[in-house]
């Protein structure tokens, strides 16, 4: 267990809203840890439009996602944030002494004064099979992603998906496994051409059985699954014996743990008081796409300004003591310093 | 404008005014079409708007760019004329476009 990071405050989130709430926090000498589930910063911006423009950021006629989250790294960069990447924060816990103890599934663990959570439409898990009944044998015979290769030791395997993932657990997994077939609706692959050329060769070496098709159906019973019914491109239907089955169809924004939080969540979404963005909960702050108050609009450019009255609110609780004076940047004595510094 | 047919599964149908220069699935959310999702709003980015092009249309309308192609491989029940009808832009020509949706998005 690593030692625990004590903070001012931690930023659930690193799309363009928690970067652009560093910022705001900075601004009020709040600092800040934030922790993302992607690999990097720019959150939905990056992972989903990176090239796409944008158009309705202020001052900014025409950006794309990557150049919009680039902005607001450069933007930020005075107030040094620590970023936690490729891990989801599990639990938060208050404390007795009215901080927060935040957990992620990676181990590191927070005690931060406050937590703004600007988790956008959630953290980007792996998306659900599309095969009618698949829950059913989740966590059992089905897995979205592999903890432990000798789990599937001298097993049957099935793994469905054309990428990366997909091919390196077939390359991976194929040594150990009794038999590995790889399920993929055409044979065009998006993994990368190496991954490609390598999973060939073992097709071609009978090591692996390549079915270009789609999944249809799974035969099993109390979660552990018999065989994988597919239909080919031909039409034709065939029965794939597995005991284990791996799909990969990709990432999608799942609210995850957040909903456990006691934040009184009202569909999917954390209701806030529109004078601080503060959750039900003094302390937690929720800003942009995952909160919901009358007359919301999921804008960017909302959850910037919501992130300018969540660091006021916030700051106050952090300094207690400090009269707060509001300051403009152009005059701003701690944006200058923090410049000076950098 | 282009009157576009939207059926869903169970054979339910629905025609509804589109304007040109809209997405075929921009027409179903503005017109509460249910059975397309459209969870990342357009971006080819999720296989959520996922449609049948019916057979009489499939040259007209055309097939999917390889990015799309990527992206229907997260759909459910792909078939050859599987469209994300985020990239179907109405045009004068697809007056009359029929399209159904699949069992479930995803």
């Amino acid at each position: 267990m690593t030692d625990i990071i004590r903070t001012d405050a931690v930023i659930v989130g690193a799309g363009p809203v928690g970067l652009f709430a560093v910022f705001q926090l900075g601004m009020v000498d709040v600092e800040a840890h934030v922790v993302d589930i992607l690999d990097r910063p720019g959150g939905q911006c990056v992972e989903l439009y990176p090239e796409k423009p944008i158009y309705d950021i202020p001052g900014l006629p025409e950006v794309t996602g990557q150049g919009l989250a680039d902005n607001l790294l450069a933007q930020i960069k005075p107030f040094a944030p620590r970023f936690h990447f490729n891990q989801m924060v599990s639990a938060l816990e208050r404390t007795s002494d009215d901080r927060f103890l935040l957990t992620t599934d990676a181990g590191t663990r927070f005690d931060a004064k406050v937590v703004v959570i600007a988790a956008g439409g959630g953290s980007f898990l792996p998306r659900r099979a599309p095969i009618p009944g698949v829950e059913a044998y989740e966590g059992r015979s089905v897995f979205y992603a592999v903890r432990a290769k000798d789990a599937f030791r001298a097993k049957h395997l099935v793994i469905i998906g054309g990428g990366d993932s997909a091919l390196d657990w077939t390359l991976n997994l194929a040594p150990i496994a009794e038999s590995v077939t790889l399920i993929h609706r055409r044979d065009v692959f998006r993994a990368a051409p190496d991954t490609v050329n390598k999973m060939r060769a073992l097709v071609d070496k009978g090591v692996v059985d390549l079915f270009i098709g789609q999944a249809t159906g799974l035969i099993g019973e109390n979660g552990m699954l018999k065989a994988v019914k597919a239909k080919a491109e031909d039409g034709s239907l065939h029965e794939i014996a597995a005991d284990a089955m791996l799909p990969f169809f990709g990432l999608a924004a799942q609210l995850g743990p957040i909903a456990d939080w006691g934040l009184n969540l009202s569909e999917n979404l954390i209701p806030v008081d529109v004078k601080s963005y503060q959750t039900t909960t003094p302390g937690v702050f929720a800003i942009g796409d995952v909160n919901a108050y009358p007359g919301k609009l999921k804008l960017i450019l909302s959850g910037f300004h919501e992130a300018a009255l969540m660091a006021q609110a916030a700051a106050r609780r952090v300094h207690p003591e400090r009269r707060m004076v509001f300051q403009h940047s152009t005059s701003s004595s701690t944006l200058q310093k923090k410049l000076a510094g950098a | 404008m282009a009157q576009i047919t939207f059926t869903d599964h169970d054979g339910g149908e629905r025609t509804v005014e589109a304007r040109e220069g809209q997405t075929v699935m921009e027409v179903a959310i503005a017109n509460d079409v249910p059975g397309i999702e459209a969870e990342c709003g357009g971006g080819c980015s999720c296989a959520t708007c996922h449609v049948y092009v019916d057979e009489a249309w499939s040259e007209v309308v055309g097939g999917p760019t390889p990015m799309e192609e990527d992206m229907l491989d997260f759909a459910f029940d792909v078939r050859p004329s599987s469209r994300l009808s985020c990239q179907i832009k109405i045009t004068s020509a697809l007056d009359g476009l029929k399209v159904t949706t699949p069992q479930r998005q995803g």
